[in-house]
């Protein structure tokens, strides 16, 4: 289902190369990519537990924090609980926590482990085309931490800390006031629309 | 990072000669890169995708798989010790060949399926293509 490590080399020349060229577990707040050299993160369309479609331009005016992963990669789920714990804690800041499983056995296999772990975000099934949009995600867990522009401002590939991820976040939710975003809801979906 | 397909390679491909009606043994040598790991035959949790090696029916009974002993290895990502095979390390396959087996040259195939890591990542399962060369006595 993923793409060779090739096109992970691409990813980090073209797009992220400050990112990945440090180890993972270095990357922090400080070291996100600059508001003007953040490149627009690659628009999808996938479907959620519920087959519901859902589009990551959706969120749009939100941080979010974008997480490729599968039930057989152990350090995928010890982040998990950390993502529960960003949703619980920054979603009225307007942080969306989106998953996206890699598991070829698709949700057979991870909608029981979201039920068994009371996971609080959504999640949505991946596919080699989204996997490429991405510049090819070779290993798993791989993390984008995307603003409120809909940019990408940070690249995780590998297990991280979770203060990484929560310097980054509160950093992200910060800029609220630039995003001119207003938050609207949608049933059980947080949606954003766009104010200009 | 290096590509997955330079993770894990078979070493030797296993060669046989095989004597009829004989239990005889056939070794398929794998080499990991540096770094890396694969989940042993019998993970700690269901979870964890194992390495196996099978063999397609053919002319010649498969016996057994045997495994080398996995070690437990501490990560960063794992509360408890994981069972794993990393290096260079033998898979050894007991068969045997029915005594009626026509003699000469043959070939079996089978299938490598692992899934690796690293201490702080991991790599989509893979199954690799494994021929075994025989000759029949």
């Amino acid at each position: 289902m993923l793409s060779r490590n090739a096109a992970v080399l691409v990813l980090c020349a073209a797009l992220w190369a400050s990112s990945c060229s440090r180890p993972a577990h270095e990357v922090n707040a400080a070291s996100m990519t600059p508001e003007k050299d953040r490149k627009p993160a690659p628009d999808f369309t996938l479907r959620d537990a519920g087959g519901r479609q859902v589009k990551l331009s959706d969120y749009r005016g939100k941080v979010v924090l974008l997480n490729f992963w599968a039930t057989w990669c152990a350090p995928c789920r010890i982040e998990i609980p950390w993502f529960i714990d960003f949703e619980q804690r920054f979603k009225d800041q307007g942080l969306a926590v989106l998953g996206v499983a890699m598991d070829d056995e698709g949700w057979d296999v991870v909608k029981p482990y979201l039920a068994e772990k009371r996971v609080n975000y959504r999640v949505l099934m991946g596919d080699e085309a989204v996997s490429e949009a991405f510049g090819g995600v070779a290993s798993l867990p791989t993390t984008f931490m995307i603003d409120r522009e809909g940019r990408i401002a940070s690249v995780h590939i590998g297990l991280v800390s979770k203060s990484d991820y929560e310097d980054e976040i509160v950093q992200l939710v910060k800029n609220a006031a630039h995003s001119g975003a207003v938050p609207v809801t949608d049933g059980n979906r947080s949606l954003v629309a766009r104010a200009d | 990072m290096p590509g997955q397909t330079n993770i894990l390679s078979i070493k030797t491909a296993p060669r046989a000669v095989l004597e009829r009606n004989a239990v005889n043994t056939a070794t398929v040598t794998v080499q990991l890169r540096n770094g890396f790991h694969v989940n042993s035959n019998k993970p700690m949790d269901d979870y964890l995708i194992p390495l196996r090696l099978t063999w397609e029916p053919g002319g010649v009974e498969v016996l057994e798989i045997v495994y080398p002993e996995p070690r437990l290895e501490k990560y960063d990502f794992s509360a408890k010790p994981l069972s794993v095979f990393s290096g260079s390390f033998d898979l050894i396959t007991k068969l045997k060949v029915p005594a009626n087996a026509q003699t000469g040259p043959g070939m079996v195939a089978g299938k490598l399926r692992y899934q690796a890591c690293t201490e702080k990542m991991c790599f989509p399962p893979k199954t690799l293509d494994v021929k075994m060369q025989i000759e029949i006595k």
